[in-house]
């Protein structure tokens, strides 16, 4: 895959206004923006966990630009935090859920970036790697079921879940049914510490679309434009009756897994380094700077202002109260938690 | 009313859901083209079409987690494990998602899902078409569990399983499905989860079953009664949530317990039945509670003498309920 880097004399816009683009642009840096805080957050023993997408950005503002809100379904994953930011999530929504607080979307229950928002679409998700995938195509049926075309499910995951049963069985009733469904890989190359070449005899994911009997396409996911135009398609195929797609979207971890992992212990720092020169954010800035569609003195204030929604999110959801400990047995059942009557 | 056996039964709700709901869906291995291994559901994919009645490949982990999906985005779906013993591969999907939807969204998601299954044995099953699953799930909580014994309850309960805002596995025993018949009241009507049944009222022993047993129970009692004892016979009908009023008021009265049931004892329903009894009534007792399962081996034996001393019998039973009483 040719990682061509976005030369500014060359910046395809594929139709999207400078409105649209710098709505990217800002969900990319809230993305970063918000993770760092939870880094921090993390350090200064104010949160247990913490975890960070930098590297997929650009995958996740593209798909999120390609998504309509209120119309179509997302089925993320955890690592999705601009995903969910994209289609309308909050910054104080999303402080509430690294604080676990009462007010946040699973009451304090779910790690970070697992919301649950019917508002958004955006579907309740487990940490199990790959159970998602059925509820999605579950989803996408149900659309079929109803006749509601020009509504579609988007459904994300990592290079990890392709090795999963239920990976395989998604994609497989899928396109028996050609379900109005857009299955979206962000292959970052590592699933916590195991490479690729460890999880599969042939890396390229995409390829295995033609095995099901669908379209497989290929990305490169530090390209935000790129990724918008391979969703935006995909999703419009999906919505108009042309059935299922595989994207396969080539970005990479930079970080750690998680800040309970530490991958000096498996890859090293000069990998990363490498890798780094790829960053989407500061290549994203430059383009769009360059393209005359924002000036420098705008991304300044730009990312000012992400700042301070930032700090003015963390101040608000760190003051909010826990969930309270009766809270515990509640939305068990519908009704009164009682294992005997 | 008419006069039905359980899978009549089954066949017979199931087909009402599908005519007065559309939301309703049917989803397994050969529930169309075929109508159910047992023709449970025969002839439904021409009245209903396939889009309700769907084939699905062969992937029980999908069936469930592709139900979880539609019943997250309004539909009602009903999905079908072939046999019980083959629902391992979506334990993941109804412990860890199906089970988990409304606690970990607060209530913002649900799961409304009917997930039927045949289980059981005495019928020359041998390892993989015997089993009994219950005490795998029923300390899940999340899931309800309901394994009805007659035909008039497979009706009333799968009726309120298919109204009930969350996840429920429905176990039908089948040996039952066309050995048992019973008059099953016409119209709609539900039974409540949680509610026992005492099928035979008795002074010196309560009896606790569900299932094939039940049956098994009723017969070995009525042999005791032939000798003069008197023994009481209670039908569970839901695992969970369980009914303990009705189970203690029993106990409180012939101050005897014993609880039958065709899945092996250690970490059984009869275990924690025993412990709630002993939590909750021990000085009522006069008698230590006693529990008549099946041997601690994996699965049931083809042979015919592997298949008969892992399963119990009315005389059996009728031996372990005369040492009761007489204690
Ligand atoms: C079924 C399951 N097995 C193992 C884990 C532990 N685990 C959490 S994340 C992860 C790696 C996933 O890698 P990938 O799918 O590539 O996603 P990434 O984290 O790289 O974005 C593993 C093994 C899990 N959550 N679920
Ligand atoms: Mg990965």
């Amino acid at each position: 895959m040719p990682s061509s880097h976005t030369t500014p004399s060359t910046f395809d816009r594929a139709g999207l206004s400078g409105e649209q683009l710098v709505a990217m642009l800002r969900t990319m840096l809230m993305q970063r923006t918000l993770e760092s805080r939870g880094f921090q957050l993390n350090r200064q023993g104010k949160i247990p966990f913490a975890s960070a997408s930098e590297g997929h950005e650009a995958v996740q503002a593209g798909a999120a630009m390609a998504f309509v809100a209120g119309s179509d379904i997302l089925v993320p994953y955890y690592r999705d935090l601009g995903l969910d930011l994209g289609i309308g999530l909050s910054p104080y929504e999303v402080l509430l859920s690294l604080f676990a607080r009462a007010a946040d979307q699973s009451a304090g229950r779910q790690f970070p970036h697992h919301y649950a928002s019917k508002r958004l679409g955006l579907h309740t998700i487990s940490s199990v790697i790959a159970a998602q995938l059925p509820h999605a195509v579950g989803a996408a049926y149900a659309l079929a079921y109803r006749k509601e075309s020009g509504r579609a499910v988007l459904v994300t995951f990592g290079d990890g879940a392709t090795s999963e049963g239920e990976w395989h069985e998604s994609l497989n009733f899928s396109a028996v049914h050609r379900l109005p469904i857009v299955f979206l890989c962000e292959n970052n190359e590592w699933a916590i510490s195991t490479p690729l070449d460890r999880q599969m005899g042939q890396p390229d994911l995409w390829r295995r679309a033609a095995g099901y009997g669908m379209p497989g396409i290929v990305v490169n996911g530090m390209d935000p434009v790129a990724c918008y135009v391979a969703v935006r398609d995909a999703l419009d195929r999906a919505r108009s009756g042309g059935g299922a797609s595989l994207i396969e979207a080539k970005c990479y971890r930079f970080l750690s897994h998680t800040t309970d992992d530490d991958d000096r212990t498996y890859r090293s720092p000069q990998e990363v380094a490498q890798r780094r020169k790829d960053d989407p954010v500061p290549r994203f800035e430059e383009s769009l700077v360059a393209a005359g569609i924002l000036t420098s003195a705008e991304l300044a204030s730009l990312k000012a202002t992400i700042l301070a929604e930032t700090n003015e999110a963390t101040d608000r959801a760190e003051a909010m109260a826990y969930p309270k400990s009766e809270e515990i047995t509640t939305n068990v059942y519908a009704g009164s938690h009682e294992p005997w009557r | 009313m008419a006069v039905m056996n359980n899978v009549e039964a089954v066949r017979a709700t199931l087909h009402d859901a599908l005519a007065t709901d559309d939301r309703t869906l049917i989803l397994g291995e050969d529930v169309g083209n075929r109508g159910n291994v047992f023709l449970i559901t025969k002839d439904f994919i021409n009245e209903f079409g396939p889009e309700r009645i769907i084939d699905t490949p062969i992937a029980e982990a999908s069936i469930v987690g592709i139900a979880v999906g539609m019943a997250m985005e309004g539909l009602r779906p009903i999905a079908e494990i072939q046999f019980a013993d083959f629902i391992y591969p979506a334990f993941n999907q109804i412990v860890g998602e199906a089970a988990k939807t409304r606690y970990r969204s607060n209530g913002e998601y649900t799961c409304p899902l009917v997930i039927r299954t045949p289980y059981g044995g005495g019928v020359r099953g041998a390892l993989s078409h015997s089993v009994s699953i219950e005490a795998l799930f029923y300390h899940v909580p999340g899931l309800k569990i309901v394994a009805p014994a007659f035909p008039a309850d497979v009706k009333g309960l799968l009726n309120t399983a298919i109204d009930d805002p969350d996840p429920v596995l429905f176990l039908e025993h089948k040996k039952t499905y066309r050995l048992i018949k019973g008059e099953v009241p016409e119209g709609h009507y539900t039974i409540p989860l949680g509610k026992a049944n005492v099928l035979k009222e008795g002074s010196q022993l309560t009896v606790v079953s569900y299932g094939l047993y039940v049956h098994w129970a009723l017969e070995a009692a009525q042999m005791l009664n032939d000798d003069g004892l008197s023994v009481e016979v209670i039908d569970l009908r839901s695992i969970r949530p369980m009914d303990r009023g009705t189970i203690l008021a029993s106990v409180r009265k012939t101050r005897k317990l014993l609880i039958v049931h065709e899945d092996n004892k250690f970490g059984g329903i009869g275990a924690e039945i025993s412990a709630m009894v002993a939590e909750e009534a021990l000085f009522d007792l006069d008698a230590p509670i006693r529990r008549h399962c099946a041997p601690d081996v994996p699965a049931m034996g083809y042979a015919l003498p592997l298949e008969e001393e892992y399963l119990s019998s009315p005389a059996k039973m009728a031996d372990a309920m005369r040492e009761m009483v007489r204690f």
